[in-house]
């Protein structure tokens, strides 16, 4: 079969330029994506191929009483219809941890939206109409939403027969893993506090809602594999799940990575990936399935809305007395990263603070509302949003400002936290909010000033609702703290092949890896860590695939530390054995050959003392120097099933947010003027994508607190605004200027001493929204997103 | 049905279009443009935006017969069709000597203004942009960092181009309302600001 169109080439970045580790070089790819050359995986495409497209369940529990496919496959145009009794081996469900998703639902449904049937046809829309002609007869169970519904003593047990690892520790089969943190004796510290404070909290659903779809284009091979073009954020996790689903051995299922349009945690879990697979082994066509949004909006996971109780006592003197906090996590219908999800929101439950006495608890449900899972933050955003309003509760009860306050309990190097986990690199939370605290304000009440009011920068923008009238400002803070990493005793590696050799007269590194490029700007910082180990000014980086070992997952902050840790080491290597060759040509004109440190800088062999010693062409020669390692991190443990004790995070990420609002407060519009961020990045390896990563997590963060939210039925579990006409994300206009306060403290356990930074300002933005809005209005607001009607008073008392 | 139309200057005609399709299904799946991007196909995310006619539009909201003797220019054509607008023809349609080969006119390439340098980038190669001719709000994305996933990009560069036509010293608020139908979920928009606040100074030094 030939090659697709759009098929990922080799980038060759940095003739005559430098561009190593600290430097803002620009993206490799940049000019693809700026003419449109680019191609995302939805852009992939092969004169064979059929389009794929997956009948979704239209209720949200139920059993399936019959499937009848015999319209659809009628139809002229369509190549293939499968349902679960088509799956070609035992092998039928998937997961990222624990293999309870149905590839194709089998009996029943458990969510709105699960796959049902798939369709392949020559023609997108002969698909669609084909999928709408299967006729699925259902008989509807009742739906359980909530953790009542769910642990009711008569509650329909969502998966029948649960043999996982977590079913043993859980007080009802449909809770999928539960954490407690107990340290110190709460009982007894509570009775030193001088004011205790409670609150009950509600974080809604948010969705990654990257820009890029769902989307791949599966090749049947000669050998009877397939060559899968992907966008995903872990090519080799989804290999391990998608081979035995299909029977293949997995160097059967070849996989690349295709352009990538954002994740954000939302393509960790599988979505088409099986689906096209087997519509085209079924074929032997190529099949493209690309979801439109409203499909987008069934395919992947979300971030778990959650219920959070919490409890803090404070001393007089503003000293944090003691914690305990319950947090509520909805999984929906299957587990996706949900355990793990339940370690940080339990492990990170009470924030960037030191507190000796805590009662941790967190669970996730099992319940019929969307699967919910990994989304930037990871648990540790709904926990941040609430301990974050207690802390500026708490406050306000002693009479002290709320940033003073959050400085006397801010942990620092060598605190120890819930976990018993001492903090062994810098942890400068009240660094940050002093930095955050003494930028300059914006400018008051514009609108009185002799230009007048430019409606578009007021609540209600091009609405023209109000030209300053009923406008009040406000002021918030927050921090937060999130682990850096895969935790919790996982073997979080990555592996990376390092090819030097000269190529055109010139010395030239190529980098391989499969990491996955998802617009973080991982390649960016791939070519940096070359340039400045092994001093070449050309490097080439080669598609990711799975020809190589894993990367890991491009999620947990995790990829600059441990792939980027993994290039720098098999550069390390590669340099020594430069350096054996340099030895053995030229070792015996030079004694520094034997005695010096030996670097390699501007395609030259150097000494420490920069004195040259030979060209890294006549070093090569013709010989091509190679290297593929995998590399770890130090090794974490996992958190003990009753106390919560244990060495569960490698390294912590910490941001603070001040958050300046203008509401109407006659019409609750909210209009955010500034968000000012300061965050340690340990080490900037690119400044430029540094704050682009700050920026980006920041409004992440902005729209969870005044406008994202998925609606979900209570009554019926079903999606009620699966589109971007109802649920919005941030425009420009909704976006405001966010200045950036970088401090960079190393962490000497990391590659260069570096930070993962990607996840940490998505915490501390939305409380830090919430509290300007509080300040503005006075009104406790124990919910994220903040609505109009929040604001007004005039929202349904259930809301 | 068959449809007529200029894209990039280019007659173009596709053949056994359903009447269904949009100008966006034509444009990447009959013409091989894939450019311009599907993010939501009902006009909410900008990702799609081409110019018809010289107007801005989201292309899946275009059914493809509308599209039907008239011109439409596309992220792949934005370089020659700024670079044709620096020659003076305006609307794309005209020729400017030499444009296919000719060296950088008025369109300065990796040139930073101290009043556009908040961020410290400096211009780099690759081997797939050199030799590129980038229209200035192409190489201002790349260089003030306005790309990540770039998925937003294509569409975001149309309407930023488009707006600087109209509008050569754009105030914040003219920037932000002219790009608010273009989302963009990895930036926070701060350094695409920075880009068309670029592209801008440069234009208006070239000058």
């Amino acid at each position: 079969m030939s090659s697709p169109n759009g098929v990922p080439t080799k980038i060759t970045q940095g003739s005559g330029t430098k561009g190593g580790i600290g430097e803002s070089t620009l993206r490799p790819d940049g000019t693809l994506k700026v003419t449109g050359e680019f191609a995302y995986s939805s852009d992939m495409w092969h004169e064979d191929m059929l389009w794929g497209q997956i009948l979704r369940s239209t209720v949200a529990h139920a059993e399936i009483v019959s499937i009848d496919t015999a319209e659809a496959l009628a139809l002229p145009g369509v190549y293939a219809v499968m349902t679960y009794d088509d799956l070609p081996t035992e092998v039928r469900n998937y997961g990222l941890e624990i293999q309870d998703t149905p590839v194709l639902a089998h009996g029943k449904v458990r969510h709105h939206g699960e796959p049902v049937a798939i369709v392949a046809a020559d023609h997108p829309e002969t698909a669609r109409r084909a999928a709408a002609k299967i006729k699925v007869e259902y008989r509807e169970l009742p739906v359980i939403t909530d953790e009542a519904s769910a642990t009711a003593p008569d509650a329909i047990h969502i998966h029948e027969g649960r043999d996982d690892h977590h079913v043993g520790h859980v007080a009802h089969p449909n809770i999928v893993h539960r954490q407690p943190i107990v340290r110190g004796d709460v009982t007894r510290a509570a009775a030193k506090a001088d004011v205790v404070v409670r609150g009950e909290y509600y974080f809604g659903m948010q969705d990654q809602a990257f820009l890029g779809p769902e989307s791949g284009l599966a090749v049947p091979e000669e050998d009877g594999g397939v060559h899968l073009y992907i966008a995903t954020q872990w090519l080799h996790s989804d290999l391990r799940q998608i081979a035995p689903v299909l029977g293949l051995p997995e160097d059967k299922v070849r996989m690349t990575l295709a352009g990538v349009g954002g994740a954000f945690g939302g393509r960790e879990d599988l979505s088409m990936q099986i689906h096209a697979c087997l519509l085209a082994l079924r074929t032997g066509r190529p099949v493209k399935i690309v979801y439109n949004r409203f499909e987008s909006f069934f395919g992947h996971v979300h971030r778990h809305p959650a219920r959070l109780y919490y409890e803090h006592g404070a001393t007089k003197d503003g000293r944090l007395t003691h914690v305990k906090c319950r947090i509520v996590l909805d999984g929906g219908a299957y587990a996706s990263a949900s355990p793990a999800v339940v370690g940080n929101a339990a492990s990170l439950g009470v924030g960037p603070y030191v507190v000796d006495d805590v009662e941790v608890e967190a669970i996730a449900l099992y319940t019929n509302n969307p699967p919910c899972g990994a989304m930037r933050g990871f648990g540790a955003v709904q926990a941040c949003f609430a301990y974050e309003a207690q802390m500026d509760k708490v406050a306000k009860e002693l009479g002290l400002d709320p940033v003073e306050f959050r400085q006397r309990n801010a942990m620092e190097q060598g605190s120890v936290l819930p976990t018993g986990q001492s903090v062994d690199s810098p942890a400068p939370v009240a660094e940050l909010l002093r930095r955050v605290k003494a930028m300059p304000l914006p400018p008051e009440r514009q609108w009185e000033s002799s230009e007048g009011a430019d409606v578009r920068q007021l609540p209600g923008g091009l609405s023209n609702t109000t030209h300053g009238e009923g406008v009040v400002r406000g002021i918030g803070y927050a921090v937060g703290i999130k682990n850096v990493g895969f935790s919790e005793g996982f073997d979080d590696y990555s592996t990376a092949r390092v090819r030097m050799e000269v190529v055109g007269g010139e010395p030239v590194a190529t980098v391989h890896t499969a990491m996955a490029e998802v617009g973080q700007g991982g390649v960016t910082v791939h070519a940096q860590i070359a340039r400045t180990e092994l001093g070449v000014a050309r490097v080439t980086i080669h598609p990711a695939n799975t020809e190589v070992g894993s990367a890991g997952s491009t999620s947990a902050s995790r990829q600059t530390y441990v792939t980027g840790g993994a290039v720098k080491n098999s550069c390390e290597l590669v340099r020594e054995k430069v350096l054996d060759i340099g030895r053995r040509k030229f070792g015996s004109y030079h004694p520094a050959w034997a005695t010096a440190e030996l670097l390699l800088e501007g395609g030259k062999v150097v000494t420490d003392g920069g004195e040259v010693l030979a060209d890294l062409v006549d070093v090569l020669g013709d010989e091509a120097v190679e290297v593929e390692e995998e590399w770890r991190h130090r090794p974490t443990e996992p958190f003990d099933l009753r106390t919560g004790q244990g060495f569960g995070h490698v390294q912590y990420s910490f941001a603070a947010h001040r958050a300046v609002v203008e509401v109407d407060t006659e019409l609750g519009m909210v209009k955010v003027v500034e968000l000012a961020c300061a965050q340690d990045v340990g080490k900037a390896l690119n400044p430029l994508s540094v704050l682009g990563q700050i920026q980006g997590g920041t409004v992440q963060g902005l729209g969870i607190a005044v406008m994202e939210e998925i609606i979900v039925d209570p009554k019926t579990a079903k999606v009620r605004n699966p589109s971007f006409t109802d649920y919005l994300i941030p425009t420009i206009l909704d976006t405001p200027t966010i200045p950036v306060d970088v401090l960079e403290l190393a962490d000497d356990h990391a590659p260069y001493g570096l930070r993962g930074i990607g996840e940490a300002p998505t915490l501390s933005s939305t409380p830090a929204v919430l509290a300007a809005i509080r300040d503005a209005t006075g009104l406790e607001l124990n919910r994220t997103p903040v609505r109009p009607e929040h604001l007004t008073g005039t929202a349904p008392s259930t809301d | 049905m068959r449809v007529n139309f200029t894209v990039n200057g280019r007659p173009q005609e596709a053949d056994d279009v359903w009447e269904g399709e949009s100008l966006l299904y034509v444009l990447r799946e009959r013409l091989g443009l894939p450019g311009s991007k599907n993010a939501c196909e009902q006009g909410e995310c900008g990702s799609c935006t081409v110019r018809l006619d010289g107007v801005p539009v989201c292309s899946c909201l275009v059914a493809a017969g509308q599209v039907e003797g008239r011109e439409v220019v596309t992220v792949e054509g934005l370089a020659d069709f700024a670079k044709q607008r620096s020659c003076g023809t305006g609307t794309g349609a005209g020729a400017c000597a030499g444009h296919t080969d000719a060296t950088p006119d008025s369109a300065p390439q990796g040139v930073s203004l101290d009043e556009a340098k908040a961020w410290a980038a400096r211009p780099q190669d690759s081997h797939t942009g050199e030799g590129a001719q980038l229209s200035p709000v192409q190489q201002a994305f790349i260089d003030a960092g306005a790309v990540q996933c770039g998925f937003c990009t294509p569409g975001l560069l149309v309407a930023a181009d488009e707006m600087l036509e109209r509008n050569p010293d754009p105030t914040d608020a003219d920037i932000r309302e002219a790009l608010s139908g273009n989302l963009c979920r990895c930036t926070g928009y701060e350094k695409i600001m920075d880009a068309v606040r670029l592209a801008a100074a440069r234009q208006g030094e070239a000058v």
